[in-house]
């Protein structure tokens, strides 16, 4: 089969900056982001040196054997930085688990994100805290989680909307699929972002979907949005969009974002045996980092100052991730029993006691 | 007990005189389900509390199970208390992915932080002459898997406070009802409050023996009562326990009986093979090893599908078959 990215063209891809770094013409996408002057640029421009540093140190830290996996975003870091930017803190964020750079904008501590790969944690931080719900492995579940809490912010009178991700593998799960048509019937304000990174692990977007993912999305009667997602100030636009939509009451928004898994699906994994190298090639042309560099160089931004702003910080959060992740208190065996129930439960109680019992019998023998 | 505290009625309306009364008591308790708005559920079991409650409350829902099972964990992460309605028992397991690896894994993955008091009820079991997925006892899928309660009730009074108890529970709840007894009347105390000496996962000892002990719940708890008034005629007294709860076991009413009277037979209609039965039969060896006059008997279904609706009555598990088994633990 031909392992080409999509057979459909991409000319109705919402885009703002050009990977050579140049505006497009103005649209009404990019009237949604004119507040964004050349500092906020800049600002977002260190988000995404920042989210790409601490993807690389997180990866560096794997092969160090501290952490038993972790799930690189390199290439995607504007679809997430971009649509997280979007956000209002009353916002509620259902996330899959490849959301590092959404989670940082969020304000979760990089550190918390990494000891569920470290297998220290299995919640990382509380999803009340940040709005954000902590990673979710079984792909797609989230969407209809995502659909659920719209609904109770609807039923509520609340405000803010939801938005949940996901990405083009995830599109052929029936909960999606449910999701999209659970979220249409009831005018749910949920944004479904799709980062379409043309892999799900080693099978490409076109053994998905044989149409867009954007089309799907309008097969159920969700407005869809296709957008560049190595355009920051696109997804941002889109994002916006697709939220303010869902604000004033006319429900979901599919956003697809089509971007690029510039790794691998996840540090286990070994893309040179799927993917040729030509394509990652191509892709490396349209960087989501270069090409606002690009914009900001021509634009007279790109100072010496400022680029030593966004160095230190990079620098900075690396090297707290690092000591943070070094530093992890380690969960005791007994941990395993808490939080199974909300009330106690009699089997709990009492294979916690049993095995409180048992442990301790090797105390004597040690001493 | 007086008569207007205690009206005689069946179990589906019992059902829904517990909903009604959880909705009044608190408003974020809301209904997920297939038809079960205007039409009130295919039992009727949510009849009229739409048109009470408003469509706000009671949701009917698109025709995809994991859809109403992962719009409900959505709800539940917003404050809501979603109960929701599987319409038949074999209808569950397109949902029995968002349940076993969200619902029932949540509280726990998220540290505690996220409770997930979701009641999932399911009309469950044979016996009303259905075609092919109508009349499965899942239950036992659900009882292995940990973060889930799994209860079931056997008669008007319990079904009313315990799906008052299931509701008011922060942890999620598989109720599942005996379908065939939806019917059944029986006395049921709408006022009584849900705090009392009967929580949720207690079992209870139905009829008093003295000679051997059968464990049922939900749809044979009937049966297994018929089959102690037999073997009464025969002369001997069976003490009959209804679980009520799968999910913890009362392993200590269970272990009180079988100390009592030094034999036990289980039923259920779920397959023998991997059952409730299976475990409840190895506990008490372990347990009460040395009051057992007999080994344990198990009545259960058998490991096949369930069959079609003419031969059920030799697949369910019957009085006669249970009073088989009481007879297998005496010595001829």
């Amino acid at each position: 089969m031909d392992t080409a990215i999509s057979r459909t063209s991409d000319d109705d891809l919402i885009q703002i900056v050009t990977p050579e770094g140049k505006r497009t013409e103005p649209s009404e996408y990019s009237r949604t982001v004119e507040d964004i002057t050349i500092d906020k640029l800049r600002d977002l421009y260190e988000d995404l040196v920042v989210v790409r540093r601490i993807d690389a140190e997180a990866t560096a830290l794997q092969r160090q054997g501290e952490l038993g996996l972790w799930a690189p975003l390199l290439g995607q870091e504007a679809a997430q930085v971009g649509s997280a930017r979007a956000l209002h803190a009353d916002d509620f964020v259902f996330g899959s688990y490849r959301e590092h750079g959404v989670a940082y904008c969020r304000g979760v501590d990089p550190t918390e994100m990494l000891r569920f790969w470290r297998g220290s944690t299995q919640s990382g931080w509380n999803p009340y805290e940040y709005n954000m719900t902590t990673p979710a492995i079984i792909v797609g579940a989230q969407a209809l989680h995502a659909t659920g809490y719209g609904l109770g912010m609807k039923f509520d009178g609340a405000e803010g909307a939801v938005i949940t991700y996901f990405g083009d593998g995830a599109t052929s799960q029936g909960d999606i699929s449910e999701a999209f048509g659970f979220a249409a019937s009831f005018g749910a304000p949920v944004v479904f972002f799709c980062q379409n990174n043309q892999w799900a692990i080693s099978e490409p977007v076109t053994l998905q979907t044989h149409i867009t993912i954007a089309e799907r999305g309008r097969g159920f009667g969700v407005p869809s949005l296709r957008v560049d997602g190595n355009d920051v100030l696109a997804v941002l636009a889109a994002t916006r969009t697709a939220l303010a939509r869902a604000r004033e009451g006319s429900g979901p928004t599919l956003i697809e974002a089509v971007t690029y898994r510039m790794g691998p699906h996840t540090t286990s994994d070994d893309p040179t045996r799927y993917r040729p190298a030509a394509l990652d090639d191509e892709w490396k042309q349209k960087d989501p980092i270069d090409r606002i560099e690009r914009l900001l160089d021509a634009e007279g931004a790109m100072d010496a100052a400022f680029r030593a702003r966004v160095k230190d910080r990079a620098d900075h959060t690396a090297a707290e991730l690092r000591r943070g992740c070094l530093g992890t208190v380690e969960p005791t065996a007994m941990s395993l029993f808490d939080n199974v129930y909300a009330d106690p439960h009699p089997l709990i109680a009492e294979e916690r006691d049993a095995y409180a019992t048992y442990l301790a019998g090797f105390e004597g023998v040690q001493s | 007990m007086t008569a207007t505290l205690a009206p005689t009625l069946p179990l589906g309306k019992a059902l829904n005189a517990g909903l009604r009364r959880a909705m009044e008591d608190d408003p974020k308790v809301v209904l997920l389900g297939e038809d079960i708005g205007k039409l009130g559920g295919v039992f009727r079991i949510t009849d009229g509390l739409q048109k009470d409650f408003g469509p706000n409350r009671v949701i009917d829902t698109p025709l995809a199970e994991s859809g109403i099972i992962g719009t409900a964990v959505g709800l539940a992460f917003r404050g809501y208390r979603p109960v929701v309605e599987i319409q038949f028992d074999g209808f569950i397991y397109p949902a029995f992915d968002q349940i076993v690896s969200q619902v029932a894994k949540l509280h726990y993955r998220t540290g505690g932080n996220v409770k997930m008091p979701i009641t999932i009820r399911v009309p469950y079991g044979g016996g009303i002459g259905a075609v092919e997925h109508h009349s499965e006892s899942p239950e036992g899928y659900f009882a292995q898997t940990a973060g889930l309660r799994v209860v079931s009730c056997s008669n008007a009074a319990d079904a009313n406070v315990m799906l008052r108890q299931a509701i008011a529970s922060d942890d999620p709840v598989l109720f599942f009802e005996p379908k065939r007894r939806y019917w059944q009347k029986g006395e049921v105390d709408v006022a009584r409050p849900i705090d009392d000496a009967y929580p949720l996962h207690k079992a209870r000892v139905v009829r008093e023996g003295t000679d051997a002990t059968i464990i049922a719940y939900g749809p044979l708890v009937v049966t297994a009562l018929q089959a102690a008034d037999v073997a009464a005629g025969e002369g001997r007294s069976i003490e009959v326990i209804d679980l009520r709860s799968l999910s913890p076991l009362d392993m200590d009413t269970i272990a009180t009986s079988v100390r009592k009277t030094g034999r036990l037979v289980i039923t259920h209609e779920a397959a023998t093979f991997m059952g409730i039965g299976a475990e409840i039969a190895a506990r008490v060896q372990d347990q009460c090893f040395y009051s057992l006059e007999a080994p344990v008997q198990r009545v259960g279904g058998f490991s096949t599908p369930y069959p079609a609706a003419k031969v059920e009555e030799f697949f369910l598990p019957d009085a006669d078959r249970i009073l088989d088994a009481v007879d297998r633990t005496f010595p001829a």
